[in-house]
């Protein structure tokens, strides 16, 4: 793997005030490869996954996504984001408008997509999360786990080459947690490239090509699930596993 | 008592005039104070300087001394127009500022997360703002822009006092040919009246239309 790489970050800085956030991170995210960031809270993991497109901009070191550097906020930038899908972990869902405008207002308005062609599209990817009769509901008549599904497929209209998800379910309620995570496989399956933040170990195990540990602003480990999950290196990660695992 | 009725066309055109002032300086300080709201949240540095400073300047003159600066300095520069143009111009960049800061207000009660959310989708700043960041605004600004409208049609009477035709200006004549002060001065409130009480309604029937359930 990681021969063709899409999403190449080198010897990236950046800080909160005094707080050094990430330190010198190098990471490379092969095409068709799912990436899982794995770590503590305030270890940084958040913030990278953000500067992947630029939502947190970095002070010193290179983006590039498909070989070209990160340009500057501005038209080249919003260029540049519409081919990056990203999930929040508070969903984001747009509260004005119905679960399927969501999904086509970035096809219609960035991609100049006809009504026509992007609702048709929309309701495709609702169907595949499994919400097409929802379609005409707005956000807070839904529930956390749906509002996440429309929200991989809000991402998904754009056609991204890579998708990021920040948490994506980390806000939801232990029994929905599933429904998305369903979802998130099967684009693993079929192909997507994935950065996934997450805290869903099982996840981890089952769908991760590699899995990126990050504690205190540094990348600790990169390698394959099987690896770090049976035999961890650093002491951090053994400590880190230990206290997710037991129970 | 008969004050009304017998001078209904010179009430009539002070209403008239006190009704146009109102309404064009309305659309020229929601346009110029959505401009520079917009300017105020931009990620470019300059304009957020510019929208400041227009903001700050115009708000902290008094309106007086802001139709002396419009209708005796503009002259000075060429620029000569007639009065009530005018008297349009220094209300509505006067409200302006305050329409500003009331959007402004009202973009951040909008959720960090929704901007972010349309960036994310390859949205320019411009589309951001008109497509997914104020349309939410929008409905907590409703009260204080109505507000603010309020105050400029009563703040219209300043320019009574520059020679443009509106309600306030209609009590000099009629007390010239010896009517009562107090009636002369009732039914200029009751015309005020109209006018104010007309802004709210319409913007009750605004906030009733765009409170949506969300």
């Amino acid at each position: 793997m990681a021969v063709d790489p899409l999403i190449e970050l080198r010897g990236v800085n950046k800080h909160y005030g005094k707080l050094h956030v990430l330190k010198d991170i190098d990471l490379t995210v092969g095409r068709g490869e799912v990436v899982v960031v794995i770590g503590p809270s305030g270890s940084g993991k958040s913030t990278l996954c953000r500067a992947i497109n630029r939502l947190e901009p970095v002070e010193s070191g290179t983006i590039l996504l498909d070989g070209r550097p990160l340009p500057e906020e501005g038209r080249e930038l919003a260029k540049l984001r519409a081919e990056v899908g990203m999930v929040f972990q508070s969903f984001n869902l747009f509260a004005h408008k119905t679960v399927l405008a969501n999904v086509s207002l970035a096809p219609l308005k960035v991609r100049k997509r006809s009504r026509e062609d992007a609702d048709r599209r929309s309701r495709e990817l609702l169907e595949r999360v499994g919400l097409l009769a929802h379609a005409d509901k707005y956000p807070a008549q839904l529930s956390g786990g749906q509002q996440q599904r429309v929200a991989i497929a809000r991402a998904l209209a754009m056609d991204p080459k890579v998708m990021l998800f920040d948490e994506p379910t980390s806000a939801l309620d232990p029994e929905m947690i599933n429904e998305v995570l369903e979802v998130m496989q099967q684009l693993a399956r079929d192909g997507m490239t994935m950065v996934v933040v997450t805290h869903e170990m099982g996840f981890a195990r089952s769908a991760a090509n590699r899995v990126v540990f990050m504690a205190d602003g540094r990348i600790v480990e990169d390698r394959s699930p099987e690896q770090f999950f049976t035999a961890p290196e650093s002491e951090r990660a053994k400590d880190f596993l230990s206290k997710i695992l037991k129970h | 008592m008969n004050v009304l009725t017998d001078n209904l066309s010179l009430y009539g055109k002070g209403l008239l005039g006190t009704v146009e002032l109102t309404v064009y300086a309305s659309l020229l300080a929601l346009v110029l104070g959505f401009v520079m709201a917009s300017f105020r949240v931009a990620p470019v540095g300059s304009l957020r300087v510019f929208g400041t400073a227009w903001v700050t300047v115009l708000r902290n003159t008094p309106l007086t001394l802001l139709f002396f600066a419009v209708l005796l300095g503009l002259p000075r520069f060429g620029v000569v127009l007639p009065f009530e143009l005018f008297a349009v111009l220094a209300l509505g960049c006067y409200t302006s500022a305050f329409i500003c800061e009331a959007l402004r207000s009202g973009i951040n009660t909008v959720p960090t997360g929704q901007g972010e959310a349309a960036r994310s989708l390859g949205m320019t700043f411009g589309q951001t703002l008109s497509l997914v960041v104020l349309p939410q605004a929008f409905r907590s600004v409703i009260p204080p822009i109505g507000s603010t409208l309020i105050a400029l049609a009563k703040n219209s009477a300043i320019a009574g006092s520059f020679s443009v035709t509106e309600l306030l200006g209609t009590y000099k004549p009629l007390n010239e040919l010896g009517y009562s002060i107090v009636w002369t001065f009732v039914w200029i409130a009751v015309g005020y009246l109209i006018v104010t009480l007309s802004i709210s309604a319409i913007f009750n029937v605004l906030e009733k239309r765009w409170g949506v359930p969300r």
